[in-house]
């Protein structure tokens, strides 16, 4: 394989794992207050988590645009305090594949706190736990499996983002162009042969992601 | 041990608790038929359901009072609860159940994990994991687990409904024995009237969320018109 798809393949690694490990604390801890009982706004957060599943996924990637583009709240905040520029960046990628693969990691892992019985949480705070200690002592650790998976396919949602990350990152070679994107421009440039060597190895990381991911769910609900 | 139980509205599915009881006793008993609120009057005592309205108040300790907006959570209670299935965290082995909860004691104190699994008679299962042991094993060890936390009140919800005939028995030697040994006053669910009154001193009578009879177990199984349940 050409240098350059080498280093489409691990800048989309690369990216695809920076992007599950941040959308991990946050949506794990998100994920544990949804399958919480009802608290206020919990329908609102609720909605907003799956928005990037079901709206087009240009749609989500212009509202990046605007958010982060140098006159969007988010932008201009970054740029004027900071200095860091994020569109057409790989913060930008990392951004993208990370609001679009949240909701997966969220929704897979609510339904692994979920099934947590609630009646263990309970008896750990009649033993003396808070719930900082419960989290991490009896939900965390009981969910873990299904929180895993849950990682497994927000990161190979990641590696096959198309749509967000052209909005917002653009397609620029040695930039920011991931195997989705570079597939794209491949068979627009009819380099069949280079798409087919890329779509070979997407199959194949989607494939194990996916995999392992089936794998530790079948394990959980085995061991039940 | 004295319990108040006053002003209790707790709502549930088909009807209320209701109760206004002033408890005195070691080990006092409820009794009642399936779903006449006995297992939410133990969840209301360990904090863990909110009432309307309840004043709750034991050995001179307020744990919760509605009017006053005076509320101990649940870690603050200091209340040992040995729920119907157990509920071990089947991700630690027994040992990690038994201390999960357990407060410092030395190796001599009655309250060590040592002395504590000898009395249980789990001492062979420490390494094992939950999932490896028997049912009754489970209830010794979650009762195990209750009593490391040193508590002020044990709750003990059907500790012994799934055992069979000779593991019952020994269950109640076992009962007996911790409750000469560590004095800790317990209120003890349970169908059986032979249990009630093998261990327990003073006993009520829920039906439909309600008070119904109260008095010495003994004294109410043999009154004519009391209701048993679970005798064959």
């Amino acid at each position: 394989m050409e240098h350059d798809n080498w280093q489409i393949i691990y800048f989309t690694l690369g990216v695809s794992i920076l992007s599950t490990a941040l959308i991990l604390p946050g949506g794990v801890f998100l994920a544990w207050l949804l399958a919480r009982p009802r608290w206020m706004g919990k329908s609102l957060v609720e909605t907003l988590v799956a928005l990037p599943l079901v709206l087009p996924p240009v749609a989500t990637g212009l509202i990046l645009l605007k958010l982060f583009g140098r006159r969007g709240i988010l932008g201009s905040f970054l740029e004027k305090n900071l200095g860091i520029d994020i569109v057409f960046t790989w913060r930008a990628v990392v951004i993208a594949l990370g609001v679009m693969s949240f909701p997966l990691l969220v929704r897979t892992s609510r339904v692994a706190f979920e099934e947590v019985n609630p009646r263990l949480e309970e008896i750990a705070r009649t033993l003396g736990a808070g719930e900082t200690r419960i989290f991490f002592t009896v939900a965390l650790p009981l969910a873990a499996r299904g929180i895993i998976a849950g990682t497994l396919l927000a990161f190979a949602r990641a590696l096959g983002e198309f749509g967000a990350t052209i909005m917002v990152a653009g397609n620029i070679p040695g930039k920011t162009s991931t195997i989705a994107l570079s597939i794209y421009q491949y068979v627009q440039l009819s380099q069949d042969s280079a798409a087919f060597k890329l779509l070979g190895v997407s199959v194949l990381m989607a494939f194990a992601a996916v995999w392992i991911s089936e794998f530790v769910l079948r394990k959980r609900s085995a061991s039940r | 041990m004295k319990l108040s139980l006053k002003n209790i509205h707790l709502p549930l599915r088909r009807f209320p608790l209701d109760l206004d009881a002033e408890l005195e006793g070691q080990v006092i008993a409820i009794f009642g038929p399936n779903g006449s609120g006995k297992t939410s009057l133990l969840d209301l005592i360990a904090g863990l359901r909110k009432p309307r309205s309840a004043f709750i108040q034991l050995d001179g300790l307020v744990l919760l009072d509605t009017q006053g907006a005076r509320s101990l959570s649940p870690q603050q209670r200091g209340i040992g609860y040995v729920p119907q299935d157990g509920a071990l965290f089947p991700h630690l082995s027994v040992l990690g159940n038994l201390t999960y909860g357990s407060k410092r004691a030395n190796g001599s104190s009655i309250f060590s994990v040592e002395h504590v699994a000898d009395v249980l008679e789990i001492s062979h299962l420490l390494n094992c994991g939950v999932g490896t042991i028997s049912g009754g094993e489970k209830q010794r060890v979650a009762l195990a687990r209750a009593l490391l936390s040193q508590p002020r009140l044990l709750l003990l919800d059907e500790p012994l409904a799934s055992l069979d005939e000779n593991l019952k028995t020994k269950g109640l030697d076992l009962l007996r024995r911790v409750r000469a040994e560590y004095s800790i006053p317990m209120l003890y669910v349970s169908h059986s009237p032979e249990e009630i009154t093998a261990i327990c001193d003073q006993m009520i009578f829920l039906e439909y969320g309600k008070l119904v009879r109260r008095g010495h177990p003994r004294d109410l199984f043999t009154a004519r018109n009391m209701p048993v349940f679970g005798l064959k």
